[in-house]
């Protein structure tokens, strides 16, 4: 009950600002007006510190614009989708149907991305996504609307596999949190790891948000694995490698992962325990190009002395394909054919290499997938790049572009 | 399975079960004392870790974190009471559910605004730091200290409910605050003490728990959950239940995840509807009224 009346209001409201914004709706639409683009993602609760990540990242290219593109000023309208599906859902709503966003970017829970994809899709809204890997959106769930400039799960994961057979050990212990992208980004690593002459000596999902990590590595040590290949993020991460390190394991099972593990979200609070940890990733701010440094400087500058992660990464690109698309079709947003077109040829060198998207899928093509060691730098604990995959891109297994 | 296999995972649930029972132990007692569903129990324990934080920041000793963290947990305990708490005592429960529940958020927010939204972790102190062989593998030696500190805490506890006139004069409260006053004892005063002793309770665990787990400001209302299975469990307002409780939902978790790893989440509750339907008031609680 308390629902449907939530609903109903919100569609009256989102009615009544229609009937009363008339004049100006139209106006915002015309070639001046503001440049709206939509943000969702979480700025409260556990992954706040991502969406914070990805918005500064966006923000440093704005800023950089001089807030404007082709003559438009950008507004960037910031909405918590506190990872919450229902919430990431009804605040896409709004930003499509009362804000009318020009284009849509975020998010970062796959859930949230799987469920605006079809108001998405079938509003014709132009989403550009910031973070969320689930691969069905560069598959069967692929969208002529909908592009993606962080990654697919299968991205980082599927050259680790073989990497890690022939450079670690073919008998490896797996691991991630219980949910679809867990699953997604072990399943790519089997991809290459078992026909590389690999064995799984074990394979767990503990829960989503776990905080005690001692009976699986218990279990870890019993099994005799020689190396662990694992997917944990944010807290997840933290206690995962500390409780690691602190149940002796580290000497004895190399731990390998996808970068999630030991990006500088959660790096800091795993010190020391972290170092030697070798995960994949497309990015790393130790990389050695001049698009990197300028990125990694002018960041530390406008942020307080942060270090831009993966995540800034992420909305730095984010940021940079909207101002490239844009100008190309001199900020006409109407046209959205033309922008679609716009997107797809759109190529820049990024700091994680020279960046294009995949014209079949809509999904970024990584320059490379880094192969990083966590190591004492300047300054702290870093990402070390040792080995690279170059060019990397996902399958699009069932995804028929232009549909 | 090995024999040393088991006893190594029997060690984790006991490791798990003492803190949790370091976690839910202010729970109960204010639950059973002052008969508030105290759910900003959590953030006492993030404050806690966030006050461990500062002090190490500041001093670099982990022990001295352990004795200012719940002091000044204990105060914002003893203001919070006095400020809001205390005139809702009247009122229906659902009035002290919903206050406490709001200051989840505002303590959220606090230490959002001093100290950010990063995720930090307290380092073992440098005596605990390394780990000793048990059962055939390296167990961290800060687990050991929490079991022995965690029992310890217990025994202290138990001396101090059963054992002194303090004691004698919580228990009463627990069973009638108002025939207890009639007695002429100030148990306005004896709520405060008892609502200020179970947030330093509070505090006290979260910066045990640092070293474990990691802090950032949402972990006030994720730990929520555990700590109100135990105080289910175990019963209200009963240390003894707190005890037990939490060293059964320990183990439960710990085989759950040993033997079912994928489903390990349903374990605890599990336990809890089972011992809900045998025994409505916990394993040690005082009968339903």
């Amino acid at each position: 009950m308390p629902l449907s009346r939530r609903t109903f209001l919100a569609g009256a409201s989102a009615a009544a600002a229609g009937v009363a914004a008339g004049p100006w709706v139209l106006r915002s639409h015309a070639q001046g007006g503001p440049l709206k683009i939509g943000l969702v993602l979480p700025y409260s609760g556990v992954y706040q510190v991502l969406g914070e990540s990805i918005t500064q990242g966006m923000e440093l290219v704005f800023a950089r614009e001089g807030g404007k593109i082709a003559g438009r000023d950008v507004v960037m309208i910031k909405e918590d989708d506190e990872m919450q599906p229902p919430v990431g859902i009804r605040k896409t709503e709004k930003l499509i149907e009362s804000d009318k966003v020009d284009i849509l970017t975020g998010p970062v829970h796959s859930g949230i991305l799987m469920g605006m994809r079809d108001k998405v899709h079938n509003s014709k809204t132009i989403l550009i996504v910031s973070n969320a890997g689930a691969d069905a959106i560069a598959r069967e769930r692929c969208s002529k609307w909908i592009f993606r400039t962080s990654f697919s799960n299968w991205q980082p994961n599927q050259p680790m596999g073989g990497w890690v057979a022939k450079n670690v050990s073919k008998e490896v212990f797996i691991s991630a949190p219980n949910y679809q992208a867990g699953k997604d980004q072990l399943n790519a690593f089997k991809e290459t790891f078992v026909p590389a002459g690999g064995k799984l000596v074990g394979e767990e999902y503990p829960k989503l948000g776990e905080t005690d990590y001692a009976p699986l590595l218990t279990k870890i040590r019993q099994s005799g694995a020689k190396a662990v290949y694992a997917f944990f993020s944010g807290t997840d991460a933290v206690n995962f490698v500390k409780q690691y390190d602190q149940f002796g394991l580290k000497g004895q099972v190399r731990l390998t992962g996808a970068g999630f593990l030991t990006e500088p979200d959660v790096l800091p609070a795993q010190g020391k325990a972290a170092l030697g940890v070798v995960t994949g990733h497309f990015y790393t701010p130790q990389l050695d190009n001049p698009v990197n440094k300028k990125f990694v400087a002018d960041f530390k500058a406008k942020f307080g002395g942060k270090t831009p992660d993966g995540f800034a990464c992420q909305g730095y690109d984010t940021a940079e394909v909207i101002v490239r698309a844009l100008k190309a079709v001199s900020g006409n947003t109407q046209d959205k054919e033309k922008l679609v077109a716009a997107l797809e040829k759109v190529e820049f060198d990024s700091p994680r290499g020279h960046f294009r998207f995949d014209p079949k899928t809509h999904n970024v093509i990584q320059p490379f997938i880094y192969v990083r060691e966590v190591k004492e730098v300047a300054g702290g604990l870093d990402n070390v790049p040792i080995d690279k995959i170059a060019n990397v891109a996902d399958p699009g297994t069932g995804c028929t572009l232009p549909a | 399975m090995l024999l040393s296999d088991l006893l190594a995972q029997a060690l984790n649930g006991l490791s798990y079960g003492v803190l949790l029972f370091l976690l839910s132990v202010g729970l109960t007692l204010i639950f059973g004392m002052l008969d508030v569903v105290n759910l900003a129990h959590g953030s006492f324990y993030m404050l806690g870790a966030y006050a461990g934080l500062a002090t190490i920041a500041a001093s670099g000793n982990f022990w001295l974190a352990l004795l200012i963290a719940p002091l000044v947990v204990g105060l914002i305990g003893a203001v919070m009471e006095r400020a809001v708490l205390r005139p809702l005592y009247r009122r229906p429960t659902l009035d002290q559910v919903l206050l406490t529940f709001g200051f989840i958020y505002v303590f959220e927010d606090v230490v959002k605004w001093i100290w950010g939204g990063t995720i930090r972790s307290i380092p073992p102190p440098d005596l605990f730091a390394g780990s000793v062989r048990v059962f055939g593998g390296a167990f961290p030696s800060y687990r050991l200290f929490v079991i022995v500190f965690g029992l310890a805490m217990a025994v202290l506890l138990w001396l101090l409910i059963e054992r002194t006139r303090l004691g004698a004069i919580i228990r009463a409260g627990v069973y009638d605050a108002e025939m207890t006053a009639g007695m002429g004892i100030n148990i306005r005063l004896v709520f405060t003490g008892v609502f200020a002793f179970g947030a330093a309770l509070g505090g006290l665990s979260g910066v045990i728990a640092g070293p474990i787990q990691s802090a950032q400001p949402p972990m006030g209302a994720t730990i929520l959950v555990p700590a109100l299975i135990v105080v289910v469990v175990g019963g209200l307002g009963s240390l003894k239940g707190s005890l037990i409780g939490s060293l059964l939902i320990g183990q439960a978790e710990v085989w759950g995840k040993v033997w079912l790893p994928n489903v390990s989440m349903a374990m605890i509750y599990v336990v809890m509807a089972a011992v809900v339907l045998l025994r409505p008031q916990g394993l040690f609680g005082r009968p339903l009224r």
